[in-house]
């Protein structure tokens, strides 16, 4: 099957997963992002890029963070923007996905942003959509949400610059995390020193060493010496079966508290991509303390969609300010 | 109508036969090999040289989809696909809608294909009610109806006890029982093999355990029970080793895998390829490569089609949303014959698995091109090659990773109860 997304960031036509994406690709968006923080700072927040583009934010599932910044970064980039909100179960039947896009696609959309709580949707929509049409994954099921983890890569890189001196720790709920599978997969492509995945057995996926990471139940272990905490979510919605036994015992063993950030590098950041469970995956005086980036990481993240759907939708103008 | 296949090579792996002759059908059986019969006047002849004479292919497993879902498959359709594709008789499973729990359903069945003219069934009867787990079936007088055997089909009896009875009612009346090797808590939950791709993904995966807990519950049972036990659709190498130790071990169980399963690994699945949402998963190469060695040593006795015919729209989804299988009747004997290049089988044992191997578990005369039984026989080019297409296939089926690649074997004529029930259209 041919890949949906080819590597080359010159030529993205979609953006479904940082996996196959070069260290040389993020950085190239890394960069035109750096250029567009100023954007956000000046008092009119706009330039023409997209000027004349529809962009449809279609999402299937609950989201603030996600689709606000990219509601924002698409208006910061002078496009129109719709939002439909629908939630589907996977067993409701009626309309199918692909015909709820055909339609959108009929009333000539240039770009979906696409959230859906089943892995492989975004893919699925981008095989099917006409070759003008763009499809960014805004998060699909446990797969990818590749503009997240490249919000964070950006945030790593301001804070701590070079990735291949640093120790990464994941923690928390891997196995439903496509947070995490997205980090995963670019920190690897920058080079990263030491991607650790940290949590309850259960939690993590059966082989996730061969996504190139160490994998600890031992918190202690999994945070010692770390440049960079990124805590996750325990993804109640999407968990069936035991694997935790309570919330409490999850916070005891792996909540991250300031005796336990203490064992990380002085310096590290911590991070969390939202939204935050207070004294349950991370206590308040965590999130809120000054090692915390979980602010900046909102903030960086529409710099980051408005490169991103620059470089989709925006080919030429786009192209023309990358060498 | 009597009919000469003149010039062929006829294997027969049943009675070890592999040579060039002729064959005689008279009267719907076969009434001759080498010589005709005194006074036999051909109102056919057909030139079998260059081309291999069979007996007609008995598929295991295989879903009609009627009567409950006409618009994946019907019988005319899906029986007609299998003769298209060398099958004379066909295995279905009892989850239609209605479940094939009564007698007056499985004799449907059985007339509706016949008087379609398509391949024979012999349906699997519910081995409980509905598929509940709960209540056992009537399974004497699906017996009597013309069921081969009793199964559950895909949905697994939770209740042990249950499932204990229902061995020993099938093993009091002299019955066979499909197995499903699913465990009810984790396999329905998973969508893929739980490993390297599950991870990369992000899809519920289905660990090899849920495969083999199932077998060991079953096989445990199977043996106090003392029933004739067949496990449909083994997946991983740990499963074909529990039916080899078991089989070491003197019980009567028997065991197929689909033949996409010796060639699909979980890495097919590439971007969330629906067409390898599978049920039972393709796992690993080991796996993969474990059950080649497993049909080979005999642990696996048969292979099927597994036929499990989708309209489009069911495979255009979300992956774990797409409807598992794979359409498979007309690819059955090309991938099976695949087996022989690879150098996992002999021609012979390849055409065995498909004939006279489903043939000795299900406890049916056919399977044979033995003077006297009923004239059930496949000839195939074994050098044609074709290429299997949505607008090709006979199935109503749009579901199969092979659609589009290249296919050895061809079927040319299927004879069934000595009639000419397929043959090839195009000139050869």
């Amino acid at each position: 099957m041919m890949a949906a997304q080819p590597g080359n960031a010159h030529r993205l036509r979609h953006f479904l997963t940082t996996e196959d994406l070069s260290g040389g690709a993020i950085s190239e968006i890394l960069d035109t992002a750096e250029s567009f923080i100023s954007v956000g700072e000046r008092e009119i927040k706009k330039v023409p890029l997209l000027r004349g583009k529809t962009i449809v934010n279609l999402f299937f599932e609950a989201s603030t963070r996600t689709r606000t910044t990219f509601e924002i970064a698409g208006k910061r980039l002078s496009a129109d923007i719709i939002n439909i909100n629908t939630s589907v179960s996977s067993t409701q039947k009626g309309e199918s996905l692909l015909d709820t896009v055909r339609n959108l696609e009929a009333m000539h959309t240039d770009l979906f942003v696409v959230r859906h709580p089943l892995s492989g949707a975004a893919d699925l929509i981008a095989r099917s959509v006409p070759s003008h049409v763009h499809v960014v994954n805004a998060g699909d099921g446990r797969h990818a949400h590749p503009t997240q983890g490249l919000l964070d890569m950006f945030t790593i890189r301001r804070y701590k610059g070079d990735f291949r001196r640093l120790t990464v720790a994941i923690v928390g709920d891997v196995l439903h995390s496509r947070v995490a599978r997205s980090q995963i997969h670019a920190l690897t492509a920058l080079g990263t020193k030491e991607v650790r995945v940290v949590g309850p057995r259960s939690l993590l996926p059966a082989v996730v060493e061969t996504l190139g990471v160490s994998a600890h139940t031992d918190m202690a272990a999994g945070l010692s010496g770390a440049d960079v905490i990124i805590m996750l979510r325990l993804q109640f919605e999407r968990m069936s079966g035991a694997l935790i036994p309570s919330a409490g015992e999850y916070f005891d063993l792996y909540g991250l508290t300031r005796e336990r950030l203490a064992l990380a590098n002085k310096d590290a950041i911590v991070m969390h991509p939202g939204p935050m469970n207070r004294g349950l995956e991370i206590a308040s005086d965590v999130a809120d303390g000054p090692q915390s980036v979980i602010l900046p990481q909102v903030t960086n993240g529409i710099a980051v969609r408005m490169a991103i759907l620059a470089r989709l939708a925006g080919a030429s103008a786009a192209e023309g300010r990358t060498p | 109508m009597n009919i000469a296949i003149v010039g062929g090579r006829v294997i027969d792996p049943a009675r070890g036969l592999d040579t060039t002759t002729s064959l005689f059908v008279q009267d719907g059986v076969i009434a001759g090999l080498g010589e005709a019969p005194a006074g036999f006047m051909p109102g056919r002849t057909i030139d079998a040289q260059g081309l291999v004479v069979c007996p007609g292919l008995i598929d295991l497993r295989a879903r009609l989809r009627e009567p409950g879902l006409e618009h994946k498959g019907t019988v005319e359709t899906e029986t007609h696909a299998a003769l298209a594709g060398g099958i004379t008789q066909l295995c279905c499973p009892p989850d239609t809608n209605p479940v094939m729990d009564t007698p007056v359903a499985a004799q449907w069945l059985i007339d509706r294909a016949q008087s379609l003219g398509g391949a024979r069934v012999r349906p699997i009867g519910a081995l409980t009610r509905a598929l509940s787990g709960t209540h056992l079936a009537d399974m004497h007088a699906l017996h009597r109806a013309g069921c081969v055997g009793v199964g559950n089909a895909l949905v697994p009896i939770k209740d042990t006890a249950v499932l204990r009875h229902a061995l020993e009612y099938a093993a009091g009346l002299g019955l066979l029982v499909f197995l499903t090797p699913e465990d009810p808590w984790m396999s329905p939950v998973g969508v893929i093999h739980e490993g390297r791709m599950a991870t990369r993904l992000g899809l519920a995966g289905i660990p090899e355990s849920a495969e083999t807990i199932e077998i060991a519950r079953a096989l445990m049972l199977i043996e106090e029970a003392r029933v004739r036990a067949h496990f449909c659709g083994i997946s991983s190498a740990r499963g074909a080793a529990l039916i080899a130790e078991a089989k070491n071990r003197g019980l009567a169980v028997t065991a197929d895998t689909p033949i996409h399963q010796l060639y699909v690994t979980e890495d097919d699945i590439g971007i969330f390829d629906t067409n390898y949402r599978l049920r039972p998963p393709a796992r690993t190469a080991a796996d993969r490569d474990a059950l080649r060695a497993a049909l080979a040593a005999g642990v696996i006795d048969a292979l099927c089609s597994d036929h499990q015919p989708h309209e489009a729209d069911a495979k255009e989804r979300p992956f774990s949303d797409a409807e598992p299988g794979i359409a498979g009747l007309e690819t059955l004997l090309p991938l099976t014959l695949r087996l022989v290049e690879l150098n996992t089988l002999t021609l012979k044992d390849a055409l065995a698995a498909v004939t006279s191997r489903p043939a000795a578990l299900l406890g049916i005369p056919e399977g044979t091109l033995g003077t006297g039984r009923r004239a059930d026989i496949c000839i195939y080019n074994p050098q044609a090659t074709w290429t299997p297409t949505t607008a090709s296939v006979r199935t109503r089926g749009c579901n199969s990773p092979f659609y589009g690649t290249l296919m050895r074997g061809q079927v040319m004529v299927t004879i069934q109860g000595g009639r000419i029930a397929y043959e090839r259209s195009e000139p050869r």
